[in-house]
């Protein structure tokens, strides 16, 4: 199960992945875009720590990070991971813990806010390149019997392997889309800083503790 | 019936230009808005910025007519017009209109008196304003 306390060890790892990878983002983001991804995304992580608090459930603890994610960064990222987090924040509602059912809902709710924020479908070369991947991994791995551990796995795997095959792809969404065809041959930023998110809930969400 | 006009630009000093540069061509009375960067005086747009905007803009004014620029400022504004409360959300609408250009028409329409749709479609004439006569020097 899912109590308010993993929920925290989730975003502190989340900040600390961005913090780690800040300069690598927004170097992805100078060749396509505007260069402030991983500027952003670092300081809207430090105010959710900071106004991180005693949250009593793991809806509560999202809700903090959406709202704070939505005043704090700058750029496209604030609304979309702001809105994500709401939505996740809503599907897990007031409940204490969550199963891996309650899980499931919960990022399929955050990628189904995300696609209706930013309008984006699959091959658009931005974060739902690595989102759909990673929410369609967990829930098969759930269907197949895995154990949740495994399944947070496979969407880590899935989320970094959506994020390498934006590479490839034309921009068609988001700021890179003003560069048409030379938006190919980098990889979206907004799919790599997903890829991060999932990688801090393989490491985090496996309910087995810290 | 009075419409504002709400600038919001991924820069404060470009959304405050727009402001200026529209207001020369219209009444001074005119409710005009300019809200750009981030909470921090950086580069970007701010959901909250653009609520706070748009709350006193509609205390001043019936309606309100937003023009953005790139990218996130519609993401932003969108946000924005989704944390109003519901009887301030009924009064806001966007213009998809290229922002300076759009500006100007939005604020000379709304100095006349137009009503919000009249304002928002006055402001999306400006897609199709050409600026270079073919003949000319390009010829």
């Amino acid at each position: 199960m899912v109590v308010a306390a993993d929920m925290r060890r989730f975003v502190e790892r989340f900040a600390e992945l961005i913090e780690q990878n800040a300069d690598t983002l927004t170097e992805l983001d100078a060749a396509i875009g505007d260069a402030d991804h991983g500027i952003n995304m670092r300081r809207g992580v430090r105010a959710v720590l900071e106004r991180l608090g005693d949250e009593p459930t793991p809806g509560a603890v999202l809700k903090t990070v959406a709202t704070t994610l939505i005043s704090k960064v700058g750029g496209a990222s604030g609304p979309l991971y702001g809105t994500a987090f709401l939505r996740a924040s809503a599907a897990a509602g007031s409940k204490e813990s969550l199963d891996d059912a309650d899980l499931a809902a919960l990022f399929s709710a955050a990628l189904e806010g995300l696609r209706q924020r930013g309008g984006a479908q699959a091959e658009d070369k931005t974060m739902i390149d690595a989102f759909a991947p990673a929410v369609g991994a967990f829930e098969t791995a759930l269907a197949q019997g895995h154990p949740r551990k495994d399944a947070l796995q496979a969407a880590r795997s899935a989320a970094y392997a959506g994020s390498d095959a934006t590479i490839d792809l034309v921009a068609r969404k988001g700021r890179a889309s003003y560069l048409g065809e030379r938006s190919r041959g980098h990889r979206d930023p907004g799919s790599f800083s997903t890829a991060l998110l999932f990688d801090a809930a393989a490491s985090t969400l496996s309910g087995d503790g810290p | 019936m009075t419409t504002a006009v709400v600038v919001v630009s991924h820069s404060k000093a470009l959304a405050d230009g727009v402001k200026e540069l529209a207001l020369q061509m219209a009444r001074s009375n005119t409710s005009v808005w300019a809200v750009g960067g981030t909470d921090d005086g950086g580069i970007g747009t701010s959901a909250v910025a653009i609520h706070d905007a748009l709350v006193d803009a509609l205390a001043a004014a019936n309606e309100a007519v937003v023009l953005m620029d790139l990218g996130s400022a519609h993401l932003n504004t969108v946000m924005a017009i989704e944390m109003l409360d519901e009887d301030l959300r009924r009064r806001v609408s966007m213009a998809d209109a290229p922002l300076v250009e759009g500006a100007v028409l939005a604020v000379v329409s709304a100095a006349s008196g137009d009503n919000a749709q009249e304002v928002r479609a006055r402001a999306e004439e400006a897609r199709e304003m050409r600026k270079l006569i073919y003949g000319g020097i390009n010829a």
